[in-house]
């Protein structure tokens, strides 16, 4: 059996790269997709340890998680949809109007 | 004897209602005065001292069957504070029960005799509002002074003192915004304060006397304080010296002895009633009460007494000479009355207890008969003057005397035609009254040879025994009252001569007018009592009714028999003071405008006695004066110039705007709170102005802090 560790360094692996695409890419669907990466990273943790302790808790937790990144991709969409509908672009780095 | 036995024995219980009485009647008038008429106003308020009268005689007649015995009545607690005990006890003994008498009595009569007076006296004064409020205070004084007599204690004798000094003040200033004559003046209001003022001077004396009494003996009540005096004036002689001395300043103020008398002729400028009923008859006797009230005290320091005794006779004296000199009919009787007071209080200062309240009844009587028959002559001058008013228009007024400082023109009160000023109580306007008021003539001629002290009337018997007393006692007070005396005859000799006889000297005279009955009716009891009044106490074996009587609470003493020496030198003086008189005054009758006959033989004397010795002058030049100017002093520089100015402008108000403007506006907190709060404001400001440049709006750059953040703390977690 795979020991937990490997899935737990996967687990970071795929986060950190989740990670660094939100923080490196400028499209807003690539970032969108890190999202889901980091998101899927954590449910990938979830379930090692899950079955690791041998607890449905944690497999609980990864079917909100799934239901939640549902949600947030539908809000997250429909706002680059409206964004795209007034600037004509989503280029990530002229939506600076929060500037201080 | 048990109370509740003493009390099913007498009347004793009645008590209370001596004050109540009038005090109802008061409270009747005073809510329901205006829907009555003026002669159910006078009704209640006579009714009302009536009833006083009644229970004073059915009081009266409880103690004598009662064998004398003195009576406390308990009504109410009053004062308890520590030792002091209070309560407000009705005393009924012989003493209290004799003033009771006297005062409701003669009361009730003023009181009838005012219902006629004072309906034409506010008339005369336009002002026929006033007749309820008089009879107001009219029951009030009667409701003070039965306090004053029944009282068990000095606290409850100096209430009924206050009282009735309250009752005279407002009495005395009853027509306050006017003087004598009906002229618009502030003269009534300053007499009533003269009155009010000079008595405060007394009263002090009083309440002093009272401190060191309560002090001292501890107690205020007559009875423990008279058990107590003798061992403090065993141990601490001065002490019982000082409270009579002190005693005697209150008894010098509210019975007008020398040196506090000068209220009394001012007091005049009350109405005549006020004069016959306060002012001659019963408030002014307070003074000899308290004397006689406090006898066991005064008995045992005869320097006091014999200091009592020489006031008295000095203010007997002395008052009788400026009498001599006066021209208003009711001044003369003012200065009689304070002569006659100070025989009364010679007569207690000497021990003469029984006389002195002797002269106090009969002069009560004889006194009020005067007052009231003056009364009688004023109004019908002041009758006759009217008449003329409407009847005769303009002719001959100069005729009448006019007197220096009396020119000026009317004020309102008097028919407007006339220009001259017109004194009702000059007796130079006067004259020839005995063929146009026979029954006041004849009622005041009883009353003139009972103050003179012609045989039978009462004032003989009653002066005569004070007399006697200092013949065989005081040598000197012997003297000076003898002298008073022969003076006291002489002024009303000179009083009867010129307003009864001879020819009228103003045209008012000749057409006065009768009185009516309601005032001559009770005149004519005062009358029989001051012919009958002597018999209360006859100098002879079995006749000293009245010491026998008072000699229940007083101590019985011995009743002088008749001395016929003493006696003699008084009728043979008086009878000899009165003949002169006619030479003087009678046979050959004053003329209008001529001067008194006395004038140019007596020169400057008789000018002292016209303008009483000067001796307001004198208060007015030693006391008032540098008074006057010391408040004035005290006022401007004192008060205003270094209080106000200095102390109040310069130094606080001054210390104070330095203080706010300079140390705690400008540096405490301009330059200091403000600055600190200014500093904050800028340094927040320049602060998160450096801080806003790190919020640049790109989601990413602050995901990556929050991402160094994270990478920090775990960092810190794993590595610590």
């Amino acid at each position: 059996m795979v020991p937990v560790d490997y899935y737990i360094i996967l687990s970071a692996v795929l986060f950190t790269i989740g990670a660094l695409g939100v923080l490196i890419r400028r499209n807003p669907l690539i970032i969108f997709m890190s999202i889901e990466l980091m998101l899927n990273a954590a449910n990938l943790a979830f379930v090692a340890f899950s079955r690791m302790y041998d607890s449905f808790n944690g497999q609980i937790f990864v079917f909100f998680v799934i239901a939640v990144a549902a949600a947030e991709v539908a809000v997250g969409l429909a706002l680059i949809v409206e964004i795209f509908k007034t600037k004509k672009n989503i280029n990530i780095d002229e939506m600076n109007s929060l500037k201080g | 004897m048990h109370l509740s036995e003493a009390v099913n024995s007498g009347f004793f219980y009645l008590a209370p209602w001596l004050v109540f009485a009038p005090i109802t009647g008061l409270l009747i008038n005073l809510i329901f005065g205006k829907y009555f008429s003026e002669k159910m106003v006078g009704t209640v308020a006579s009714l009302a001292s009536g009833a006083a009268f009644v229970v004073s005689v059915l009081l009266a007649y409880s103690v004598s069957i009662n064998h004398g015995e003195m009576m406390s009545v308990p009504f109410a607690q009053w004062i308890h504070i520590g030792t002091l005990q209070l309560d407000w006890t009705f005393r009924v003994d012989s003493l209290s029960a004799t003033m009771m008498l006297v005062v409701s009595g003669v009361g009730t009569l003023i009181h009838i005799y005012a219902i006629g007076y004072m309906h034409e006296d506010v008339r005369f004064k336009k002002e026929e509002g006033r007749f309820t409020r008089f009879f107001i205070f009219l029951n009030l004084f009667i409701a003070a002074m039965m306090i004053l007599v029944s009282g068990d204690s000095y606290m409850m004798l100096f209430v009924g003192w206050e009282g009735v000094g309250l009752c005279s003040f407002l009495l005395i200033g009853f027509w306050y915004e006017m003087d004598t004559l009906a002229r618009p003046s502030w003269a009534n209001s300053n007499a009533a304060k003269k009155a009010f003022i000079t008595n405060r001077v007394g009263d002090f004396g009083f309440l002093i006397a009272g401190f060191l009494m309560f002090w001292y003996l501890g107690s205020f009540q007559f009875d423990e304080v008279f058990k107590a005096a003798p061992e403090i004036a065993h141990s601490a002689p001065w002490v019982i010296v000082a409270i009579t001395l002190f005693m005697l300043v209150g008894v010098a103020g509210k019975s007008a002895q020398i040196p506090l008398y000068i209220w009394l002729p001012d007091a005049m400028a009350g109405p005549t009633p006020v004069s016959a009923l306060i002012h001659a008859a019963t408030m002014v006797t307070a003074g000899v009460y308290l004397v006689t009230r406090s006898a066991p005290i005064y008995s045992l320091v005869p320097e006091a007494q014999y200091i009592v005794a020489m006031v008295g006779a000095g203010t007997a004296l002395f008052a009788a000479t400026i009498a001599v000199g006066q021209y208003d009919i009711k001044k003369v009787l003012a200065y009689s009355t304070i002569s006659q007071l100070g025989f009364m209080v010679a007569a207690v200062g000497m021990g003469a207890y029984v006389a002195g309240m002797f002269h106090l009844i009969t002069h009560a009587f004889f006194k009020a008969l005067l007052f009231l028959s003056a009364g009688s002559v004023i109004l019908g001058m002041e009758r006759g003057h009217h008449h003329l008013a409407h009847h005769v228009a303009h002719d001959d007024h100069g005729k009448g005397k006019k007197k220096e400082g009396k020119k000026e023109e009317h004020g309102h009160g008097h028919d407007e035609e006339h220009s001259e000023v017109f004194d009702p109580g000059d007796m130079r306007n006067m004259g020839g009254l005995r063929k146009t008021m026979p029954v006041t003539f004849w009622l005041y001629m009883i009353g003139t040879l009972a103050l003179a002290g012609i045989f039978p009337f009462a004032g003989f018997w009653s002066k005569d025994e004070i007399l006697l007393d200092a013949s065989l006692h005081f040598t000197s007070v012997y003297g000076q009252l003898t002298l008073a005396a022969f003076l006291t005859a002489f002024y009303m000799g000179r009083q009867v001569w010129m307003v009864f006889f001879g020819k009228p000297r103003h045209d008012a005279a000749a057409h006065a007018e009768e009185s009516p009955k309601v005032m001559t009716v009770p005149l004519m009891v005062l009358a029989a009592l001051s012919v009958l009044g002597g018999a209360l106490n006859l100098p002879f074996e079995g006749f000293h009714n009245l010491g026998h009587w008072l000699g229940h609470t007083l101590g019985e003493a011995e009743g002088l028999p008749l001395d016929l020496k003493v006696a003699g030198i008084s009728t043979v003086l008086a009878l000899s003071a009165i003949t002169l008189s006619w030479f003087i005054y009678g046979r050959n009758p004053l003329k209008a405008n001529q001067p008194d006959p006395l004038k140019k033989p007596l020169g400057f004397i008789f000018t002292g006695m016209e303008n009483k010795w000067f001796v307001d002058e004198g208060y007015f030049a030693v006391i008032i004066n540098p008074f006057k100017k010391a408040s004035q002093f005290l006022a401007d520089v004192i008060d205003w110039r270094f209080w106000h100015d200095f102390v109040h402008d310069t130094v606080i108000a001054g210390t104070y705007n330095w203080l706010s403007d300079t140390a705690l506006n400008t540096y405490a907190d301009q330059k200091g709170i403000d600055a600190l709060a200014n500093w904050l404001g800028d340094a927040t400001q320049s602060v998160s102005a450096t801080l806003r440049k790190v919020q640049n709006g790109f989601v990413r750059s602050y995901a990556l802090s929050v991402m160094l953040g994270v990478v920090l703390i775990l960092g810190y977690l794993i590595f610590k």
